[in-house]
């Protein structure tokens, strides 16, 4: 199989010696845990608890709020401080649930119970995916739910379970297929079930070795399982750019992976899903790998969802004076921070703290139209017309040249000489088109 | 040489009897107001009715798709000349409205959350956590209002606000779309007392990211005649069908309430007279 199929990408440093060799530790609870009501792509989460509930480990405090949307639940248990809009790490503030941890950390009681394989359909299985909060956790958060509820005419006949990681300084996929590769397995053979394909390709990059040998001796035994190494380049992890390089579909402008037959779930993921599918245990704490030169220890934490990034920092030895920049996610797809009081969210893959000799502040400069942009675009699109359409404020134009597939990778600024803010071009563009589609609509 | 002359002559018959009988054959009716309309109205050619151009807007208003004061640039004189050419009664009186930035918090005032060194532009600052300012409400101060004015009548202050030149502004309301902090309101031009705060937060909230947000202290609201000053989610908000007396701009313990003056100095007609340089 030819492991690397896509046109573009690009070679950043990875960074990734600082974390890739510490196992996950545990994260002992902090003083106050934020929980967003919105830890999912799509619609919110509507709160039903309110200020003063005592809350359980794993109750739910935001029920569902449509289908493409997901129940929050309690990250451990304690009292709820108060309801109110916190700084967020994704935008602007977000509604979120303050709870003060009692330190008993006592599960509700239908949580943590183990279930047996009597009455597990595809049905039941998805249900229980559901109501355990499971959203993918490559950093997206869409709804897991919703990726295994394809419509009858889609056939699904690939599962791909990710674990590329191609994001540079990001261990934390990397040590989950270590440390808990039968949960990974399981979990994949619980999405292969309910969805009925009958092969599964767990793709990892070939920078982790031992990710491979230990996620192949994991799936021996299993029909239809197989690993792929796959080649080392950014970004091999994108759920278009992994399915073309290993089945030579692609995914239409617009489309989704189903609308080519293929269903991509990060292994963390399939952990999440694993444990409440099993255990009735929802997605409450992941494993976040805090690194970068500006972090005293460096490690891969797992950490309960709300955690505030101040404590996070602050169990990882807190923070070197010439931190300079603060990135939630890794330094090519993240968003820098500007408050340490936002809370992690299920989606939170990492924190990465860079130093002042790490970090540029360029001016940008107008395009030289060197196409070195072009060159790397993995989705072959024209970064140079774009950025320069959406600065001229011709939206239609930037549509006509499909900005909308734009898949924000940050490949063609992290390539431009001239230090323009593309990704940022980009997002503005397709805000405005998404803006007079509501508006016309 | 005759016989040139001959056949040339009776093809160019040939060939005006065919255009004459063309012309009446597939005849365009156009209303000859649509012209006549279209001179009337400005021709700025703004887009502020909705319409393609001035001339969108006078085949439309011909049609009676579109009223004679759906033209928001045109004055009471552009109304009455179209009127005239429609042949409708023209009743004046209908109030100017010029745009007005809701916001006071300069820098000096408004405390900043992050240094934002991205694209100068405020529709691309708005997408990174909202924009910098710590008042999730207030101007960015990037001009892009100013930008999409087609009159030139917003003009950017050093403080890192917008402001608009009431004696400029047509009331095309480009800016009121623009701005995506959605401050910009269409007020009526002859109102001079004015809130200029746009932020819905709690007081304390709002004391903190600037110290010139409406607190919702409710003094003005108070003071005022009753229904003249409304509060709205923790925000006093002018209802623009009273007048209020300039006096209540003294009220304010925030400085949120101005009464700006027609004044002829270079800033013509923005210079502000707060509660501290006394009322009007």
């Amino acid at each position: 199989m030819r492991s690397r199929g896509f046109s573009g990408g690009v070679h950043p440093d990875y960074n990734k010696k600082m974390a890739n060799s510490r196992s996950i530790r545990e994260m002992p609870l902090p003083d106050e845990l934020v929980v967003y009501f919105s830890q999912n792509l799509g619609a919110p989460s509507k709160p039903i608890v309110k200020k003063g509930d005592e809350v359980k480990k794993g109750q739910v405090i935001g029920e569902s709020g449509g289908f493409v949307s997901t129940p929050v639940h309690s990250p451990t248990s304690g009292k709820v401080v108060s309801i109110e809009k916190r700084p967020s790490p994704v935008g602007s503030d977000m509604l979120a649930a303050v709870i003060k941890p009692d330190g008993s950390d006592e599960w509700a009681p239908e949580c943590d119970v183990e279930r047996g394989n009597a009455d597990l359909d595809g049905e039941k299985i998805k249900a229980l995916i559901h109501n355990g909060g499971v959203v993918g956790m490559g950093g997206a958060t869409f709804p897991t739910h919703v990726k295994l509820s394809p419509p009858p005419e889609k056939k699904i006949d690939l599962l791909i379970i990710n674990g590329a990681e191609c994001e540079p300084y990001l261990t934390a996929d990397h040590r989950v297929m270590l440390e808990r590769a039968a949960e990974v397995v399981d979990g994949a053979s619980l999405f292969a079930s309910v969805i009925g394909v009958g092969k599964v390709i767990i793709a990892i990059e070939k920078n982790k070795p031992d990710a491979i040998k230990v996620m192949e001796r994991a799936i021996q035994g299993k029909d239809g399982f197989s690993v792929a190494s796959m080649d080392v380049i950014y970004p091999q992890g994108a759920e278009k750019q992994l399915i073309y390089a290993l089945s030579r579909r692609k995914v239409p402008a617009g489309g989704l992976p189903m609308d080519v037959g293929v269903l991509v779930q990060n292994v963390g993921t399939a952990v999440a899903a694993s444990e409440a599918v099993r255990y009735n245990r929802p997605l409450i704490k992941r494993v976040v790998t805090v690194t970068g030169k500006g972090i005293s220890e460096p490690g891969n934490i797992m950490a309960r969802v709300g955690t505030k990034f101040s404590d996070l920092i602050e169990f990882c030895g807190g923070m070197d004076a010439d931190t300079m920049k603060i990135i939630n996610g890794g330094p090519m797809m993240g968003i820098a921070q500007h408050s340490l009081e936002a809370g992690m969210t299920k989606g939170t893959s990492g924190l990465v703290l860079l130093t002042r000799d790490e970090v540029g502040q360029y001016c940008s400069d107008p395009c030289i139209r060197c196409g070195r942009c072009l060159e790397v675009c993995p989705m072959n699109l024209n970064p140079s017309h774009l950025s320069i359409f959406t600065e001229r404020m011709r939206f239609e134009d930037a549509e006509s040249y499909n900005v909308m597939d734009c898949i924000e990778c940050g490949c063609c600024a992290y390539v431009c000489p001239s230090r323009r803010p593309m990704v940022h071009h980009f997002r503005r563009a397709k805000a405005e088109i998404r803006n007079r589609v509501k508006k016309a609509g | 040489m005759l016989s040139a002359v001959i056949a040339l002559s009776v093809l160019a018959l040939l060939a005006s009897f065919g255009l004459a009988i063309a012309a009446r054959v597939f005849a365009v009716e156009t209303d000859p107001r649509i012209e006549l309309v279209e001179e009337a109205l400005p021709g700025a050619n703004c887009g502020g009715c909705g319409y393609p151009g001035c001339a969108g807007l006078a085949k439309a208003i011909v049609e009676g798709k579109a009223k004679v004061e759906d033209c928001p640039v045109g004055g009471e004189e552009t109304r009455k000349a179209i009127s005239e050419i429609m042949g409708i009664s023209f009743e004046g009186g209908q109030v100017r409205m010029v745009a007005l930035v809701n916001c006071k918090g300069d820098d000096q005032v408004a405390s900043k959350r992050f240094f934002y060194n991205g694209i100068h532009d405020c529709a691309s600052a708005a997408l990174i956590f909202g924009g910098d300012k710590s008042c999730s409400y207030g101007c960015l101060g990037l001009g892009t209002c100013a930008e999409a004015c087609p009159f030139g009548a917003i003009m950017m202050l050093e403080s890192g606000l917008a402001e608009v030149e009431p004696d400029k502004c047509t009331g095309c309301g480009q800016c009121v779309d623009a701005c995506p902090k959605g401050i910009i309101k269409m007020v009526p031009a002859e109102r001079r007392l004015h809130i200029l705060c746009s932020s819905h937060d709690k007081g304390a909230a709002a004391r903190k990211a600037c110290k010139t947000a409406c607190i919702a202290c409710q003094k003005c609201v108070k003071s005022a005649p009753e229904g003249s000053i409304v509060m709205d989610d923790f925000l006093a908000v002018v209802n623009y069908d009273f007048d209020i007396p300039y006096e209540v701009a003294e009220e304010c313990p925030m400085n949120t309430i101005v009464v700006r003056d027609p004044g002829d100095d270079a800033r013509s007609g923005c210079e502000e007279k707060t509660a501290a340089g006394g009322g009007a």
